[in-house]
């Protein structure tokens, strides 16, 4: 068989093991939602419980939150791979790493951003969210967070071989979400506002496809760069 | 082309060849901006803080991309002069880039009454600003030299991706938050009595950004060479210019 053909072979089972090993270790998807959960709750603590103020800021509260919670979900995307040498038997493999990188980006997502939009409309209730921003807050994050994976695995993958690579991946992934959280939050309000949502859920859209295309190719060069040293 | 100790000397002759136009450009444009241009008859002489914070964003821009081209030179063609250019653009394009911000809220206090609004082109050379941030936050983090180029590198360029979508967002996220409110003076509808200076000082600026980043340039050979018989004979003679000239 050519290593051509079996590449959606491997990607497959690459999707398969990382499910598999994630519900085997429950704290690895359920830390960030629980992040999510508490961070939100902190700020009717901090602002107040007028739902009026609450209202206006639900959209950009659940974005922000929900980006933080997506980057510290990604932190430890290659973290595990790298220790115990996975990474490397991916970088020998003749198969492209591409592929492999994409697939596990995916299961990240599948894994982080899913479970987050799933579980954003019970905290924008608390948050006093109108019922009108839901589905938009759905999509928004739904394609979003698939965005934020991919910038996120850029700096996973560069960070991965650094001893403290922690608050440094904020410093070099922040940046990059920032027009993310930009669409993703006004389409949240422009739902509430009853204006048309579908040209910010485009260029989330479009944002998303530029990222599956391209941030694998960076993924892969990082992951090459933190092996090698 | 690529021999540090060839470049080192050929730079060293290239200094002065920056520095004095540079100087003679923003200090010249900057006299001429602000003693001889006619005052804005909206903005009376507020406007003049342009020929310093206009070069400084339109460089610290520029300056970006270029650090992203050389971050590219180097993942291809593994030139280790591209790195240590690359490296050294990032404190110079972020020392920029603070200036632009610092100059345009010495300039929106006057003009708009505050000193930050959170527009979109502001917003953006903010971003600027961590993405250079994050550059050198990164390099630093590396023990090995040529991981830290090739990271930096990497992200160098992804970060270039940014720059196009930061540059439209002043039409997105206006179209889709608030009417614009604060409107940039096109090079089209200014005065060429206000441009001709400013022409000169972002030329001026050109060159000290290319001034500087030799500077950082010839620091960064010097310490990755510094086990090299050239580098210690530099060291131990006393003329800066290099042992060669002292043999002459």
């Amino acid at each position: 068989m050519s290593p051509l053909s079996s590449l959606p072979v491997a990607m497959a089972a690459t999707l398969r093991r990382e499910v598999l090993v994630a519900s085997r270790r429950g704290s690895e998807w359920a830390n960030p939602l629980l992040f999510f959960v508490m961070v939100c709750s902190l700020f009717p603590l901090g602002l107040g419980p007028d739902p009026r103020q609450l209202a206006n800021l639900a959209p950009g509260i659940l974005w922000v939150v929900a980006l933080l919670a997506a980057m510290m979900a990604t932190e430890g995307l290659f973290r595990s791979d790298f220790e115990d040498g996975t990474l490397e038997h991916m970088l020998l493999s003749p198969l492209p790493l591409y592929g492999h990188v994409l697939a596990k980006t995916l299961a990240h997502w599948l894994l982080s951003g899913v479970p987050l939009s799933i579980l954003s409309p019970l905290l924008a209730v608390l948050l006093q969210l109108p019922p009108t921003g839901m589905p938009a807050l759905m999509v928004s994050l739904m394609l979003g967070s698939a965005v934020l994976s991919f910038i996120g695995a850029i700096a996973a993958a560069l960070t991965v071989g650094l001893r403290r690579g922690g608050l440094l991946m904020s410093l070099i992934v922040l940046p990059l979400y920032i027009p993310v959280l930009i669409f993703g939050s006004s389409a949240v309000q422009s739902a509430v506002e009853g204006v048309a949502v579908l040209p910010q859920l485009a260029m989330l859209g479009v944002f998303l496809l530029l990222a599956v295309a391209f941030a694998p190719l960076a993924i892969a060069g990082g992951l090459r760069i933190s092996c090698d040293q | 082309m690529g021999s540090p100790r060839w470049f080192y000397q050929f730079s060293g002759r290239l200094l002065p060849w920056l520095a004095v136009p540079a100087l003679l450009l923003l200090v010249g444009g900057c006299v001429w901006g602000l003693a001889f241009v006619p005052p804005d008859y909206k903005q009376g002489n507020s406007f003049r803080i342009i020929y310093i914070h206009v070069p400084a964003a339109v460089v610290a821009m520029g300056a970006y991309m270029i650090m992203a081209v050389a971050g590219a030179i180097h993942l291809i063609w593994r030139m280790k002069l591209a790195a240590m250019v690359m490296k050294s653009i990032a404190p110079v394009g972020a020392m920029l880039t603070f200036l632009a911000l610092l100059t345009g809220a010495v300039w929106g206090k006057p003009t708009w009454g505050t000193w930050w609004v959170w527009d979109a082109r502001i917003t953006s050379v903010l971003i600027l600003f961590f993405l250079y941030l994050g550059v050198i936050a990164l390099h630093q983090a590396f023990d090995n030299r040529d991981a830290a180029a090739k990271a930096c590198a990497v992200l160098a360029i992804v970060g270039a991706v940014n720059i196009p979508i930061i540059y439209y967002s002043v039409e997105w996220w206006y179209s889709l938050h608030q009417p614009a409110s604060i409107k940039f003076v096109g090079e089209s509808t200014i005065h060429s009595s206000m441009l001709r200076p400013l022409m000169a000082t972002l030329t001026g600026m050109y060159l000290f950004l290319g001034w500087a980043v030799l500077l950082y340039t010839r620091a960064e050979i010097l310490d990755r060479e510094r086990n090299t018989r050239w580098v210690k004979d530099l060291v131990l003679s006393s003329d800066p210019r290099g042992p060669a000239s002292n043999k002459g």
